[in-house]
């Protein structure tokens, strides 16, 4: 097994509140891992424990490792931007910036320093050509982000991340905004990104997990209660309280 | 609702008395040589207002120059960079600077600023850069107040997607957030033009009231504003027309002021 990310006995602190108890948890390379579990369990919480993006929560405090590639995220010496380029994150609402297609897909590289310049416009038909999103907008690359229909917007903000080339691609409900035929379009999409990235999502719908995740983690009140191979804890879980939430008795 | 209405009819019967006084008078001594011409001697007949508006438009501009930078970064700093227990103590002080008496403003321009300019780079020290600083300052609570707002209504998920990409803090802030602030970060210097077009008392204080078309920073020049308050006391027959119609111009211009802050807040709307 090949692991991405090893997460160490995390535990996450709201203020006072324990969001995240000791989890651990090994991310596979080239997989997709499904972070699934009632509202509140702390899955979106330990997402965005992944690229630090808690960070950003005055009173947040957190203990334990994230090893990337054998060094940990929270450890002393790690640049945040650094990190945030090699864990890309797509989320729950689709968020393009008010600019144009073209600088939205760009703004990766350039707040990394790159200028405007040929090879920027290589990069950026790439990546929206990865995210299947090059045909709709190869002729409007300089109109407004916000003018796309909401699913290609998702689709961008997908291109977004392709284009600063992260090792990991974090994903908060990336269809929780979608209706279902574009939903089947991210889920497709991803499985097609599989073959170069790591991708941890978050998911409410256990549909998707089924259908699309390697492996899956159930958390619960912030602890993680199973995590095996995703056939494995859909057709045979072995703790209860697993069966219990994906056969839908819970709550 | 009869409260509201209230207010619309005083503001409809003064636009009405200004514009049957003044309106007549333009029309009389004609278009061009009431607004281009600048021999302004009313004991004579003559009616220029060339110079003064000139005056008032150069000093507004003065004072965005120093206001709106100043207020813009205040506001960027307020709401990107300092917490929100800071913020709520910083911002209402800012907005009590508005509840200075203008006279008060005046009064530091005629004893702090004007000697500090006559010493510095001579001249008379009450002049247009005098009265240019004085109003920069006053209309930072409007600037900074509004671009508050304005930048705390810009989504969340901007500054996230923008942080979640690698950008630091100041990147976010200017390659997004900024952009996706900018139509009523205008609305808010338009209306910072509008406060200093329309002030009088401390620009009559330190802009030193000489009718001539400035030829520098330094130079003493009289406003719009200032020419109304100084003369209308003394004023009869057609000089106090003549005052009235300056009136009409002052209230166009601050009309179209808000229009255009109007058209940019709009904009920023219909763009969501």
């Amino acid at each position: 097994m090949d692991i991405a990310i090893q997460i160490s006995n995390l535990d996450l602190f709201y203020g006072a509140f324990h969001a995240l108890k000791n989890v651990t948890l090994a991310i596979e390379k080239k997989k997709i891992t499904a972070l699934i579990g009632p509202s509140g369990c702390g899955k979106s919480t330990l997402l965005r424990a992944l690229n630090r993006m808690n960070d950003l929560i005055p009173g947040c405090r957190i203990t334990g490792a994230v090893l990337l590639e054998d060094k940990d995220i929270y450890g002393p010496g790690i640049d945040v931007c650094e990190l945030r380029k090699n864990v890309g994150m797509v989320f729950q609402r689709p968020n393009p910036f008010p600019l144009s297609i073209r600088d939205n897909v760009s703004f990766g590289l350039r707040v990394a320093g790159r200028k405007n310049s040929a090879g920027l416009d290589e990069i950026v038909e790439e990546s929206l050509q990865n995210a299947w999103l090059w045909e709709q907008v190869k002729d409007k690359l300089e109109t407004s982000a916000l003018d796309l229909p909401l699913d290609q917007q998702q689709r961008l903000c997908v291109a977004r991340v392709l284009a600063v080339a992260p090792d990991v691609i974090l994903m908060d409900e990336p269809c929780s905004a979608l209706d279902p035929i574009s939903t089947a379009k991210i889920e497709e999409l991803m499985l097609e990104l599989r073959r170069r990235y790591t991708i941890a999502i978050v998911t409410h719908n256990m549909q998707q997990a089924a259908r699309i995740s390697d492996y899956s983690a159930y958390l619960l009140l912030g602890e993680m209660i199973e995590f095996e191979a995703t056939p494995q804890i859909f057709e045979n879980p072995k703790d209860k309280r697993t069966e219990d939430y994906i056969t839908g008795r819970y709550g | 609702m009869a409260l509201a209405f209230t207010a619309l009819t005083s503001l409809l019967l003064i636009a009405i008395f200004i514009f049957k006084e003044g309106v007549p008078f333009i029309a009389r001594v004609g278009f061009r040589d009431f607004l281009l011409s600048s021999d302004w001697r009313p004991q004579a007949g003559h009616f220029g207002i060339y110079p003064m508006i000139v005056a008032s438009l150069l000093v507004t501009l003065g004072a965005m120059l120093v206001g709106a930078p100043l207020g813009i970064a205040c506001a960027v700093f307020l709401n990107e960079f300092v917490s929100k227990p800071v913020t709520r103590v910083i911002k209402p002080t800012i907005e009590l600077l508005a509840g200075i008496p203008s006279v008060v403003y005046g009064f530091i321009g005629v004893v702090v600023v004007a000697p500090l300019i006559r010493s510095q780079f001579g001249g008379p020290g009450l002049s247009m850069l005098c009265a240019s600083l004085i109003l920069g300052v006053m209309v930072l609570p409007t600037i900074i107040s509004i671009s508050t707002d304005v930048l705390a209504s810009v989504p969340n998920a901007y500054r996230e997607g923008a942080l979640a990409l690698g950008a630091t803090r100041w990147q976010s802030v200017h390659l997004v957030i900024l952009k996706a602030a900018r139509s009523g970060i205008v609305a808010a210097v338009i209306l910072g033009m509008g406060r200093a077009i329309g002030e009088t008392m401390a620009v009559i204080m330190v802009a030193g009231n000489t009718v001539q078309v400035p030829r520098s920073a330094l130079d003493s020049v009289c406003t719009l504003t200032a020419k109304i308050a100084m003369e209308m006391g003394s004023a009869t027959g057609p000089h106090r027309q003549a005052l009235f119609a300056i009136g009409v111009v002052l209230f166009l211009m601050i009309m179209m002021f808000n229009a255009l802050a109007m058209t940019a807040i709009k904009k920023r709307f219909a763009g969501k």
